[in-house]
């Protein structure tokens, strides 16, 4: 797709800096690019209202002590919420489970298993492909609430994991309760891999079939072949697939809310279950801002290295 | 060579084999445990087999209510942030202006913003402008934070239109609104289906946003309910949820579905997006 992406905006070109007879005023160029542009206002006020508003709002709030209640005036407080929050167990508890769950479902999960699967369907046979892209595929389409449902039962202490482990003759445990942070990084890998295995195999579509086969002939085995020639070919893609991961994941809500609540206790609280936690059920509307402010934060960096990623095309 | 091949299939096919196992456990489960008279948490053979899970879900309340809420709420902010989508990629595909650069920057960095993040301040605003607890102000919400990635890939996709046919329409003396209709529309249908179908499908599963700005328990959408319905009857009604769960997700699956096999499907989306 990059190389298509790339002929496209060259075929665009031409019309940009075609015949230009004479050079028009300076007013008459930015009336016609007021006119030209007038389509993009409904998606303009739309984005503005909706989208840049609230983030105004965030950043304004997360400096005050806004509370739900309403009881008191909201005050500008200053830095008192970051302080606050660098200062609480919950919070920094909240930052390293949002960190594991990262890592664990979005880098090493999602990521991995979905070059392995768009990997591996280049070598299998039709069928198995088909069959696993399909399942694959379904457990990515199902709504959230659905997909932590399954997921949820499937964890359970009298759910089907256990089942399987007990017919191993392995030990059982509930999953749920003694490693919440792992279930719910699983469910996610479950729902999310169908993501990376689309993007990898259009990636690898694009490998030249004659790249890999002037590796075979000069005698490397497979694994040299991935890592020497097939990985270095779509590292751009492995770039983008990783930030989009993490963006997704820095962001998954309802799965964990649905499947653990954030507990027990708070044992799978990542960080936007404890900032829902705290503007909602403690009445903490800017403590809860201050918290998501530094969360849009984080991902307003990896948003802007995906960016960077992409540059070329823009 | 040739064995090497052989042996390669089969270790694949046997990986793949068991990684589809692993995908497909959790959604065998749903299938039986929703036509089973005594579901429990394990996969097993339906017994009694039934249609009465279907049947005690199937009412105003518990399905037909929520799903159409779904739909007002999905096929409205789909339609809003498609229809933005579509005007806004025209001169952004077609024309070159110094403001095209820091714009199109702008959305993109916008599709990597983690949504979640703005609810409480979304909460806050509106509650303080008054839109809180209604179906318009969800749908424009919605409609907005879909609305960046959607000019993206809708923008992805009318580049590939070539300019030629358009040309001749403008020295007939079409209005570029026209050319969009006429020409530039029908040429690119397929990817303006992709973007509504994704765009609908990923607002039918959105739970967080409608879970916040929505209270009245008439107008929440199937997202909310189901959730409702698992934390107040999750313990004993499992085939119940499992049905419900089959309802609610058949309209994504069938659109999905029917999306893949007319244009290619996700695969398309991944390389639309990136490759």
């Amino acid at each position: 797709m990059t190389t298509s992406v790339t002929t496209m905006s060259r075929q665009a070109q031409p019309k940009g800096a075609g015949p230009r007879p004479s050079r028009p005023s300076r007013a008459t160029r930015t009336r016609r690019t007021l006119v030209r542009g007038l389509p993009v206002l409904p998606a303009l006020v739309l984005l503005a209202l909706f989208l840049a508003g609230p983030i105004g709002y965030c950043v304004y709030y997360a400096f005050t002590d806004m509370r739900l209640s309403g009881a008191s005036a909201t005050n500008f407080v200053g830095l008192d919420n970051f302080r606050h929050a660098f200062a609480a167990e919950g919070f920094l508890n909240a930052v390293w489970l949002t960190l594991v769950f990262t890592v664990l479902s979005a880098v090493v999960g999602q990521n991995t298993l979905g070059l392995a699967l768009a990997a591996l369907m280049r070598h299998a046979s039709k069928a198995v492909r088909a069959v696993t892209g399909t399942l694959v595929i379904a457990a990515w389409v199902l709504p959230e609430v659905v997909a932590a449902y399954l997921l949820y039962a499937f964890f359970r202490k009298e759910g089907e994991l256990n089942a399987i482990l007990d017919a191993l003759r392995l030990p059982s445990q509930n999953w749920l309760y003694t490693l919440p942070i792992l279930a719910v990084s699983m469910a996610n890998v479950w729902r999310g891999t169908a993501f990376s295995m689309l993007i990898y195999s259009a990636a690898l579509g694009e490998v030249p079939r004659e790249i890999e086969e002037a590796a075979e002939v000069d005698g490397a085995g497979r694994w040299q072949q991935l890592w020497h020639v097939t990985l270095p070919l779509i590292r751009r893609s492995i770039g983008t697939n990783l930030m989009l991961n993490t963006l997704q994941t820095l962001s998954v809500f309802g799965l964990i809310y649905t499947m653990t609540r954030g507990g027990p206790g708070d044992r799978s609280q990542t960080l936007p279950l404890y900032m829902y936690e705290q503007a909602f059920k403690n009445s903490l509307i800017g403590y809860g801002t201050a918290v998501a402010l530094m969360l849009l934060v984080v991902g307003g960096l990896f948003s802007a290295v995906y960016m960077r990623l992409l540059r070329t095309e823009v | 060579m040739s064995d090497r091949r052989r042996t390669e299939r089969l270790v694949a096919d046997a990986c793949l084999a068991v990684v589809a196992a692993c995908f497909a456990l959790p959604l065998l489960w749903l299938v039986l445990a929703s036509v089973n008279g005594h579901a429990d948490l394990r996969v097993a053979v339906p017994h009694p087999f039934t249609t009465g899970n279907f049947r005690s879900v199937l009412n105003t309340d518990t399905t037909y209510r929520p799903m159409l809420n779904s739909l007002v709420l999905c096929g409205g902010a789909t339609a809003l942030c498609v229809g933005c989508a579509v005007l806004a990629a025209y001169p952004l595909s077609r024309y070159r202006s110094r403001l095209k650069r820091p714009f199109l920057i702008t959305i993109l960095f916008a599709t990597g913003l983690p949504i979640t993040a703005v609810m409480v301040p979304v909460y806050g605003m509106f509650v303080q402008v008054d839109l809180i607890d209604t179906m318009y102000g969800t749908v424009y919400f919605l409609a907005a934070s879909a609305l960046p990635f959607a000019i993206w890939l809708m923008k992805n996709f009318m580049d590939g239109v070539p300019m030629v046919l358009e040309e001749a329409a403008w020295t007939d003396g079409a209005s570029p609104m026209q050319t969009l209709r006429r020409v530039v529309l029908p040429l690119m249908w397929p990817g303006v289906v992709v973007v509504t179908i994704y765009t609908f499908i990923a607002m039918w599963g959105n739970f967080f946003v409608p879970y916040l700005l929505l209270l009245s328990p008439d107008q929440l959408p199937a997202s909310v309910s189901i959730f409702n319905f698992f934390s107040a009857r999750g313990t004993v009604q499992y085939g119940q949820l499992a049905a419900f769960s089959v309802l609610y997700s058949l309209p994504v699956v069938v659109l999905y579905t029917v999306m893949s096999r007319r244009l290619g499907g996700g695969f398309a989306l991944g390389g639309a997006l990136k490759g």
